[in-house]
């Protein structure tokens, strides 16, 4: 049986080189899926087709499960995220201290729902499953940084920070 | 490595640790971080620098009152102090030899004192990243232990003889399950690491696995060595980059040092580990669903048996245990198993970790013997239910368990009672509630969370936990009727008894659970139209903060 040579890489982007990278850590092996998937998204932001069907090929898995499983797990986007995220978390603890009327006084402001990204790619309203910061809740993550005991008052100054940009 | 090299190891630590006159912990978890812990340590150092003062200053994991932070812990004189901001951090310095600085110092002795820590005996005395610091606090002493003294039976005896059980939330007697793998035959076997934590409101592992990341790989080594397996795998939430950044560097300091790899100590083990990331799916937490998700697959449960600790990951026996259960291993290895069985309840043994949060006054990471009164973990550790409010119910088990009402305080925490009064002990997720919380409304959330959470294989799950959704919202919008809800018990039997993994049969326990104990806010809703906390949206228009 010759030996497996994967496909090229769909550009020059260097970014495809880490994608690469993370397949070959592996041996090309097929659990690799979803760490690989990990590097794309962490790479470029989020995971289109073309990345996809590369990883895919890349492993020789069929197409229609390396989608299957992009579409099973929540953390990975099919969509590109707006310039800056902001993640409202909805765990438990969270709730009960009034994150849902966080994310409806965002979901206003911004004139979107929960997972979308306003027209003008500047700001993504996302919610999370739970960051792990519970006592510190209701907790909302401003591009990634952690910030406890938010009021509805102090994320929408960030919102309006970030909307004039 | 060899035990007396490893004692060579903490003998030089503690050498240079005299060398300081004083140490300063920083705790820098999340709760910690997100206030500033950071900006808080660099002023420290700057600060201990111009006094000419020797002073160690060490990052640490979660120190435990997460409410109080950041946090400070002073060593000789063993000072915590809390909410520190980064301008009190001259003021800190200054009084090392001297009298603590008052205003900073917190008063949380009855915090403390009720509880035990065996999980957490290192947080906030080590820092995470250093192997050495580990060591100096008896790390890895029980691995070498295991292997040079103690056959691998003799190690699944330990185990068995500490009554010590699965803290996933299950309760299966880990002893038992580690001696089933251990019969399994077949040369290659697994050990693998549940750090899913999908629990939404709990944090315990996250602060384990950041805190103390050694702790977990010793129990694992330990338990390959007892069911024979020469590899072995973590998986962790792609939520908890820090725990993993951490234990990747863990892993690889237990490789440079010897603890890990080929021929470990100089004997014919040899293990490894690799971490897996998950992508953010509770069912994951399931261990079928798991071993899919590791093999890199939609993480979809199996029916069992096969258990996994027959066939699991690629069809070889695997062993499944979660974070806590792997850092209970080393102290009981290295106590004794009766050291462990003299701790807690008749049926429940040890010590358990919850993660305090919602409407109470200390919220954090607490450490208790089990058996322990709830009461006592609400009223005297949390400090109770803050601005006047009244307690209602506490929450634990996440999306599985249930809501133990104010009147059951008396309850003794084990897998048993929980059990029987309709929660379940879970992997230690615990949520005050207070009055102006809607029991109907929160059973709603959870249904929901395990709506969008189900995996859709089977029908009693994707369909059932859509149709409870449905019922709730119209009881929750005021429009539920009293044949509706019979309808909602009916149908909470039929998930429970139909679906295939956990994720289904336990859905309707926050709906069963609050309908046992708060049935009258069901009928609120549904009889009078209104909901007694005033959280629901009957007729008045919805609450926007503006």
């Amino acid at each position: 049986m010759p030996a497996f040579t994967p496909p090229p890489l769909p550009s020059d982007d260097k970014r495809w080189k880490i994608v690469s990278g993370t397949m070959r850590k592996n041996g090309f092996a097929r659990y690799a899926l979803i760490e690989t998937l990990h590097t794309v998204q962490s790479s470029f932001g989020y995971l289109d087709d073309d990345a996809i069907r590369f990883v895919a090929q890349s492993l020789r898995v069929p197409l229609s499960q390396a989608y299957g499983v992009v579409t099973f797990y929540h953390y990975f986007s099919l969509k590109p995220p707006g310039k800056h995220t902001a993640t409202v978390c909805a765990g438990t603890a969270c709730y009960i201290k009034g994150a849902d009327k966080l994310i409806a006084a965002a979901e206003k402001r911004l004139g979107i729902k929960a997972g979308q990204t306003t027209s003008d790619g500047q700001i993504s309203l996302m919610t999370a499953r739970c960051v792990g910061a519970c006592s510190r809740a209701p907790v909302v993550l401003s591009d990634g940084e952690v910030a406890g005991e938010v009021t509805g008052g102090q994320m929408l100054a960030q919102l309006e920070r970030w909307a004039v940009e | 490595m060899t035990i007396e090299e490893l004692e060579q190891i903490a003998k030089s630590v503690h050498q240079e640790n005299e060398k300081y006159d004083f140490e300063i912990n920083v705790c820098m978890d999340l709760a910690c971080a997100s206030q500033g812990a950071d900006k808080l340590r660099a002023a420290i150092v700057k600060a201990a620098e111009g006094s000419g003062k020797k002073v160690l200053i060490r990052k640490t994991g979660c120190m435990g009152p997460c409410s109080s932070g950041p946090l400070v812990r002073v060593e000789p004189e063993e000072v915590l102090y809390h909410h520190v901001k980064e301008d009190c951090a001259g003021a800190i310095v200054d009084s090392l030899g001297g009298d603590p600085v008052p205003a900073l110092q917190c008063d949380l002795n009855d915090h403390f004192e009720k509880q035990v820590r065996v999980v957490l005996e290192n947080a906030g005395h080590i820092d995470p990243e250093k192997i050495d610091d580990y060591i100096s606090r008896d790390g890895y002493k029980a691995l070498l232990t295991a292997l040079t003294e103690m056959t691998p039976n003799g190690v699944v005896h330990r185990i068995t003889e500490s009554g010590l059980r699965g803290r996933g939330g299950g309760g299966y007697p880990t002893g038992l399950k580690w001696g089933t793998v251990a019969k399994a035959g077949g040369e290659l076997k697994y050990v693998v690491c549940n750090g899913d934590e999908g629990d939404p409101g709990a944090f315990m592992d996250r602060s384990v696995m950041e805190g103390d990341p050694h702790r977990v790989i010793e129990g694992m080594a330990i338990a390959a060595y007892a069911i024979g397996a020469s590899k072995g795998f973590i998986y962790v939430r792609a939520e908890y980059p820090v725990a993993v950044a951490r234990l990747t560097t863990a892993l690889r300091d237990a490789r440079r040092r010897g603890l890990l790899g080929n021929n470990i100590c100089a004997t014919t083990f040899s293990f490894d580990i690799e971490i897996r990331l998950g992508a953010g799916a509770f069912v994951c937490g399931e261990e079928t669903a798991l071993i899919a998700s590791i093999e890199g697959r939609r993480g979809t449960p199996k029916p069992r048996p096969p258990y996994p600790a027959v066939s699991g990951l690629w069809g070889k026996p695997t062993l499944i245990n979660n974070v806590e259960t792997y850092a209970n291993i080393a102290p009981i290895v290295r106590n004794g198993g009766k050291w462990f069985f003299n701790m807690g309840s008749e049926r429940s043994k040890g010590t358990k970790v919850f993660a305090l949060t919602g409407k109470i006054t200390h919220t954090g990471l607490v450490e208790v013997p089990m058996g322990i009164k709830l009461w006592e973990i609400i009223d005297v550790i949390g400090g109770g239910v803050p601005d006047g409010h009244k307690l209602k119910a506490v929450q634990t088990g996440g999306p599985s368990g249930g809501c133990i009402p104010a009147e059951m305080l008396g309850l003794g925490v084990s897998y048993d009672a929980l059990m029987a009064a309709g929660s379940i002990m879970g992997s230690g997720g615990m949520i005050v509630m207070d009055d102006t919380s809607c029991m109907v409304n929160v059973a709603k959330f959870f249904v929901e969370f395990c709506m969008t959470e189900s995996c859709g294989k089977c029908i009693p799950c994707r369909a059932g936990t859509a149709q409870m959704y449905t019922l709730l919202t119209r009881i929750c919008d005021g429009n539920g009727t009293m044949e509706e809800l019979e309808l909602l018990v009916d149908l909470c039997g039929t998930i429970k008894e139909t679906s295939l993994c956990g994720l289904g049969m336990t859905a309707p326990n926050p709906v069963l659970s609050t309908l046992k104990y708060f049935r009258n806010e069901y009928i609120e809703h549904i009889v009078h139209k209104r909901c007694p906390a005033g959280v629901c949206n009957i007729e008045a228009p919805v609450e926007v903060l503006a």
